[in-house]
This record gives C-alpha cells, sequence and structure tokens, in this order.
C-alpha cells in the first residue's frame, strides 16, 4: 500500500484510463475525499447538494414569513425579525439556492453533454465551491450578531443598508463577495470547458440548448458580477470610510445605488431563468418524442433576452423619479423582452404539438414551467406599464409576480432536471408515484401561495410588513396554507432522492427513450470518470439542430 | 486527462480573454460614479442644482406665464436645528430675479454647524433653477440658541420646458461635523 502511495507521487498524472481508475483508489478518503475533490461530478453533486440545504433554509425563513401573516397583528416575531427574514429569505434563494443548482447542474451535465473528460479548469472549480459554504455561513452568522443580520431587502437599498444598516452590514458584503467571486470563478470556468473541449466535430450550433444557455449566462456572470462587486465595495466605503457615493448629507445620490444595483440586477434574474429555458428545452423533446422545434431560433431568442436584459434596468424603478423620456424608453425596452420570451414558448408548444406525449414526473415539472411561468410573464408585461407600475410598486402584485417566475419558474426546472438526470446520477429512476405526489403538492401549494398575492397586490397590500389591514386577512390566510403546504412538500423530493441513492428501478444507459445527447451513451450511474478519449459526434446524425 | 495539447492552448487564450473583459467590466463600474455625475449635471436627472453661485441668465423675462415655486424643508437625522422657509411659495415669472428667506435656528445650547442640501423636483427643472446667492453653498455655524435669516436669491430661466408650472425646492438640513469627520463633502 506504502509503495503503491509512493508510486501515485512520484507519477501523478500518466495519462492512461486503467492509471486513473487505480489513481482513484490513492484519493483521500472520507471528509477530505469532498473536500480535495476536483471531478466535475462530485463538485456538482456538491453544488446541488448545498443548494437543497440552501433551499430548506430560505424556505424555513419564508415559513417564519407566512405564519406572521397568516393572521393581521403580530403573533410569533417582532418586526425586526420579520425584516430580517425577508431579507434573509431572498439573499439565500438567490444566491444560495437557484444559481448554485444551476452550477451543480452545469457541473455535472455540461462535460458529459459535449463530451469533455471533466470541466476546464478542475482544481478553480473545487475552489469556486467551497467558497460558498463559507459566504453563507458567514450570511447566516449575522442573524446571531448584536443588532441583527441584514434587514434591508435583499435589494439592499441605501440608505437603509448604508446609514440605517446594523453593524453586521460589514459581513453581509463580505458575503456577497466571496458568493460573487464564486460565480465569476464559476462562469470562467464553464465557458472555457465550453469554447475548448467540444468532442471533435461538434460546432457550437450542435451543442444542446442547456449547454448554449448555460455559455450565455455565463456571459452574462462575467459581465455583471464585478458592477455587484462595486456596489457592495462602494457601500462598505460609505459605511466604514467615510465616502458619499450614496449619502446625499456628503453630496452623493441614493438614486445612484439604485440605478447600480439594478444594473447588475436586470441580468441576475435572467442568470436564474437562461439555464431553466435550457432543460425545459431538452426534457420536452425527449417526452414528446419529437426533435425541438426551431433550434437556432432558441438560440438566438436566448441571445436576445441577454443583450435586452442590459438595457431595462430602470423599470425597477419607475417610481424614483425619472424623465417622461426614461420612462417610457423603459417601459418600451421592457416590453421587447416578451418577443422572445414568446419565441420560446411558442416553441416548446410546437415541439409538443403532434408529439407522443407521455408524462413522466421530469415532463410534469417541464409543462408546469412553461404554464405558470408564461403567468409570471404575463405579470411582467403588466409591471412593465408605467402607469400602471405606478399602482403596483412594492406590492404584493410584484412578489406574486417574481415568485411565479422564481418558483415554478427557476426551481420547477431545476427539479425538473433533477428527476430527469436522476438516473444518470443514481444509476436508478425516481419513484415515479412519490414524484407525482411531488410535482402535484407543489403545483397546488404554489398557486395557493402566490395567486392570491396578486389580488391581495392589486388591492394595495405593500410588501415587506409583518402586519396588515384587515381587508387583506382572507388572502393572506390562504397564502399562507399554500406556503405551508409547498414548504413540506419538498421534502418529498428529500425522500425521492435519498430512495434513489439507495436502490429503486435499475436505469439503461439511454433512461428515457426519447432522450438524445451524449450523457446518454454512458452507463446509468455514469462512472467518475468518462469521456477520457473524445466520443464520436458526427452532426447529421447526433445534433439537436440537424435537418 | 487526456485534454490535448491545443485545448489547453484554447483553456489558457479563454482564461485570459474572459479575465480582460472581467478586468473591463470593474473599470466600467467605477467608471459609472463619475459618468452619472456628469450626466445628472448635464440633464438634471437627480434634481441637484450648481454648488456654487451661477450668473443671472441674461435670457429676456417672460411675463406671459407664472412658475410656482414652492419651499421645503426638512431636518436631516441628529442636528438639533431648525430650518423655516419664511417665504413657502413664491410665484415668478420665468428671468425675474426673486428671493426668498429662511431662518435657521440651533435649538440646542451647543455651537454645531450643518448644511441644508438642495433637491429640485421635477428633476428635469433643475438646471433652469439658477441660484445667484444661497446658503447652500457652504455649511453654517451657529451658537447654541441662536438664529439667523439667510437669503436664497434665484432665478428661474426662461428655457423652462413649458409643462413644468410648479418647482419644488427642498432643503434638507445634514450636520456638517459627522460629514467632515467621514471624510467631507463630495461636491
Amino acid at each position: 500500500m506504502a509503495s503503491e502511495s509512493t508510486h501515485a507521487v512520484l507519477q501523478p498524472n500518466v495519462g492512461t484510463a486503467e492509471q486513473h481508475g487505480h489513481h482513484s483508489a490513492q484519493m483521500p478518503t472520507g471528509i477530505m475525499r469532498w473536500v480535495l475533490t476536483t471531478n466535475h461530478k462530485e463538485i456538482g453533486s456538491l453544488y446541488l447538494l448545498f443548494s437543497l440545504l440552501m433551499l430548506f433554509v430560505g424556505g424555513t425563513m419564508a415559513l417564519v414569513i407566512r405564519a406572521e401573516l397568516f393572521q393581521p397583528g403580530l403573533q410569533y416575531v417582532q418586526p425586526e425579525f420579520f425584516n430580517q427574514m425577508t431579507t434573509m429569505h431572498g439573499l439565500i434563494m438567490v444566491f444560495g439556492a437557484i444559481m448554485p443548482a444551476f452550477v451543480g447542474l452545469a457541473n455535472w451535465m455540461i462535460p458529459m453533454q459535449i463530451g469533455a473528460p471533466d470541466m476546464a479548469l478542475p482544481r478553480l472549480n473545487n475552489f469556486s465551491f467551497w467558497l460558498l459554504p463559507v459566504a453563507f455561513g458567514i450570511l447566516l452568522s449575522t442573524l446571531l450578531m448584536e443588532g441583527g443580520g441584514p434587514n434591508f431587502g435583499w435589494t439592499f437599498y441605501a440608505p437603509l443598508s448604508t446609514t440605517y444598516a446594523p453593524p453586521s452590514t460589514s459581513f453581509f458584503i463580505m458575503s456577497i463577495h466571496l458568493a460573487g467571486i464564486s460565480s465569476i470563478l464559476g462562469a470562467i470556468n464553464i465557458i472555457a470547458t465550453i469554447l475548448n473541449l467540444r468532442t471533435p466535430g461538434m460546432r457550437l450550433m450542435d451543442m444542446s440548448l442547456f449547454v448554449w444557455t448555460w455559455l450565455i449566462t455565463a456571459f452574462l456572470l462575467i459581465a455583471v458580477m464585478p458592477v455587484l462587486a462595486g456596489v457592495v465595495t462602494m457601500m462598505l466605503l460609505d459605511i466604514n470610510f467615510g465616502t458619499s457615493f450614496f449619502d446625499a448629507a456628503g453630496g452623493g445620490d441614493p438614486v445612484l445605488f439604485q440605478h447600480l444595483f439594478w444594473f447588475f440586477g436586470h441580468p441576475e434574474v435572467y442568470i436564474m431563468i437562461l439555464p431553466a429555458f435550457g432543460i425545459v428545452s431538452l426534457i420536452v423533446p425527449t417526452f414528446a418524442r419529437k426533435r425541438l422545434f426551431g433550434y437556432a431560433s432558441m438560440v438566438y431568442a436566448t441571445a436576445s433576452i441577454a443583450l435586452l436584459s442590459f438595457v431595462v434596468w430602470a423599470h425597477h424603478m419607475f417610481t424614483v423619479g425619472l424623465p417622461l423620456t426614461a420612462e417610457l424608453f423603459f417601459m418600451y425596452s421592457t416590453m421587447l423582452i416578451a418577443v422572445p420570451t414568446g419565441v420560446k414558448v411558442f416553441n416548446w408548444i410546437a415541439t409538443l404539438f403532434r408529439g407522443s406525449i407521455t408524462f413522466e414526473v421530469p415532463m410534469l415539472f417541464a409543462l408546469g414551467f412553461i404554464v405558470m411561468f408564461t403567468i409570471g410573464g404575463l405579470s411582467g408585461v403588466m409591471l412593465a406599464i408605467v402607469p400602471a407600475d405606478f399602482q403596483y410598486h412594492d406590492t404584493y402584485f410584484v412578489v406574486a409576480h417574481f415568485h411565479y417566475v422564481l418558483v415554478p419558474g427557476a426551481l420547477f426546472a431545476i427539479l425538473a432536471g433533477a428527476y430527469y438526470w436522476m438516473p444518470k446520477w443514481t444509476g436508478h429512476y425516481a419513484d415515479e408515484t412519490l414524484g407525482r405526489w411531488h410535482f402535484w403538492l407543489s403545483v397546488i401549494g404554489v398557486n395557493l401561495t402566490f395567486f392570491p398575492m396578486h389580488f391581495s397586490g392589486l388591492a394595495g397590500m405593500p410588501r415587506r410588513i409583518p402586519d396588515y389591514a384587515l381587508q387583506f386577512a382572507d388572502f393572506n390566510m390562504i397564502s399562507s396554507i399554500g406556503g405551508f403546504l409547498f414548504g413540506f412538500s419538498q421534502l418529498i423530493f428529500v425522500w425521492v432522492l435519498v430512495k434513489a441513492i439507495r436502490g429503486g428501478e435499475k436505469a439503461p444507459a439511454k433512461a428515457w427513450e426519447g432522450a438524445e445527447g451524449l450523457e446518454w451513451t454512458v452507463p446509468c450511474p455514469a462512472p467518475t470518470h468518462t469521456f477520457e478519449t473524445p466520443p464520436k459526434f458526427v452532426p447529421e446524425v447526433d445534433s439537436p439542430s440537424r435537418h | 486527462m487526456s485534454k490535448s495539447q491545443s485545448s489547453d492552448e484554447g483553456v489558457k487564450r479563454t482564461v485570459r480573454t474572459t479575465v480582460w473583459a472581467l478586468l473591463g467590466m470593474v473599470l466600467f463600474t467605477i467608471a459609472l460614479v463619475p459618468l452619472y455625475d456628469v450626466f445628472c449635471e448635464v440633464t438634471g436627472l437627480n434634481g441637484k442644482t450648481a454648488t456654487s453661485a451661477q450668473v443671472m441668465s441674461a435670457q429676456e423675462r417672460d411675463d406671459t406665464r407664472w412658475v410656482r415655486v414652492q419651499l421645503v424643508t426638512r431636518s436631516g437625522t441628529g442636528l438639533p436645528w431648525r430650518l423655516e422657509a419664511l417665504d413657502q411659495v413664491i410665484a415668478v415669472h420665468p428671468g425675474e430675479i426673486a428671493q426668498a428667506r429662511f431662518r435657521f435656528t440651533n435649538t440646542s445650547d451647543v455651537r454645531s454647524s450643518g448644511r441644508a442640501v438642495p433637491s429640485v423636483s421635477p428633476s428635469q427643472g433643475a438646471r433652469h433653477f439658477r441660484k445667484m446667492e444661497c446658503f447652500c453653498f457652504q455649511e453654517q455655524w451657529l451658537e447654541g440658541g441662536e438664529s439667523i435669516e439667510l437669503p436664497l436669491v434665484f432665478q428661474v430661466d426662461p428655457a423652462l420646458p413649458a409643462d413644468i408650472q410648479t418647482l419644488t425646492l427642498a432643503y434638507t438640513l445634514y450636520p456638517m461635523s459627522e460629514v467632515v469627520a467621514q471624510g467631507g463633502y463630495r461636491e
């Protein structure tokens, strides 16, 4: 044993497959195996499990909010703590649950879909994952600090987040920096992988839609994460070093904060939805047993959405006092986004048209995505109308809108992807019966929670308040019941996952009859190392864009 | 891994390009702050007015219309002062020179300094609001219990868009000792 490990140390990089099998036997065991891993599949699993954990942490906070709002008046928590809950719920779900889940899926699936042996920069990959537990450890620890955690909303508008912020805000800034660095490094890795490690013969227009949407998302991350880093650094300087970027008393401008934040923030919301489009664009063709309708238009639509995301940011700030010309510009540019998004929805429906559709759990979640994401998109168009937005701004209508695009939107797509690829990850199909229960209870829960919020918002209920006027009581009670139903339904997913890891119906390499793509050519579960020699790829036969 | 030599080169090239793009975005973010200031100065977008005395506009007085100038005051945090607008609404013709009086009172018994920071709404009117003399150009010092009256001499530029009939000038009082201690006023 000792001589063998010496051998491995002396010749760490002899590149035959046999050597690798041998080499991995020498890998550290126990916890160190996961801390030091550079394998894209293991890092992908770490990302996914981390985001699942964060989903439950953020979800618990959502349930604290919903419990307090079950009835008017103050029941369980004080307003100060309520504000920390709304803020932390948003931050954790955005930066800790949705984004890492997509990076986890990218880690697992991109190398396998383009026929690469691993990510281009495996060590960097390990580093970008391990930044996340540190970032969120710091963020969560602020809840125990004197003065409490962040309480200014996930958008952390100055001067709430500077002049009036709790002392823990510098820790919050640190954690945002770390999460941002993690995202940037992940994005660089993904771009380098997609552009350089495709199997010979695979052109860009032969890549799966998931790879395409992630490539575009990675460019968005590179473009806007520095803006987020810049804006939190300015906050740090304002708080600790006496500058006045956002302080009117010192000649600064709080509105500058909002411009900078939303210049990051709007592309950020597309960062959270474009990979979801990619996942749905794989699942719908698989279970409709047809090729994706309009492959090229899907790619161009994704790119258009990404470009448009840079010129719509001020639609979040219509009520801040913009000149009429600016309001009109941002209204029309925002409505323009409905065009490429409409192209996508049209293409999914056209793919379904005359398909031989079956309704396995991944397909259920994908179809749920299409229907309910579109509801969220529609309320988005309503919010884009300037005079209407003056009424809707900062009401529960906005809360309903962005939860429809993020929960039955982004989260359902992630769950659809998890059910779709679970055979590839664990070697076993997810339990179909439990999966159906998970899906239907989630659908009922999500709609009970968020649909009434449209009405309470239109009736004028403001966001981020622990107490409300009596006329909103019924809608809030329904929302709270739905929220608890949705939250506890997610435990079924954990059950399904544990069951699939432990056993269940064995899956063949091509787990779904209609599935296409290189990931279905390797066995289920995927061995630790795949595609050490690049697979054969003939565009005329294998490309999703073939004619 | 059996990554070929050429893909290793490609990865290096891609990483170099993306890191440059990243640095470009960092510089762009830093540049956004002065760019925003310039943009606001040209368009008056953030309702800020000039920070030093301006000359009178030579344009002819427009007697055909009236502009209502509302003067409002707000006390910022932490300064035991009272700021009152003695003339709360003044109707002027564009081009006319007008004066408004403000009274500053230190309600505590210690000497302290403060500064009134102005903001004009609607913001499109900001660059058409010209101030010949204003207490807002510098900080004020008041002894404990002292009260002084200070004038604002202003002119509404005849170039003010015709659809603006009311301009609101809001002064917010901020304690200067804290601002100075923290690095001073950003002009």
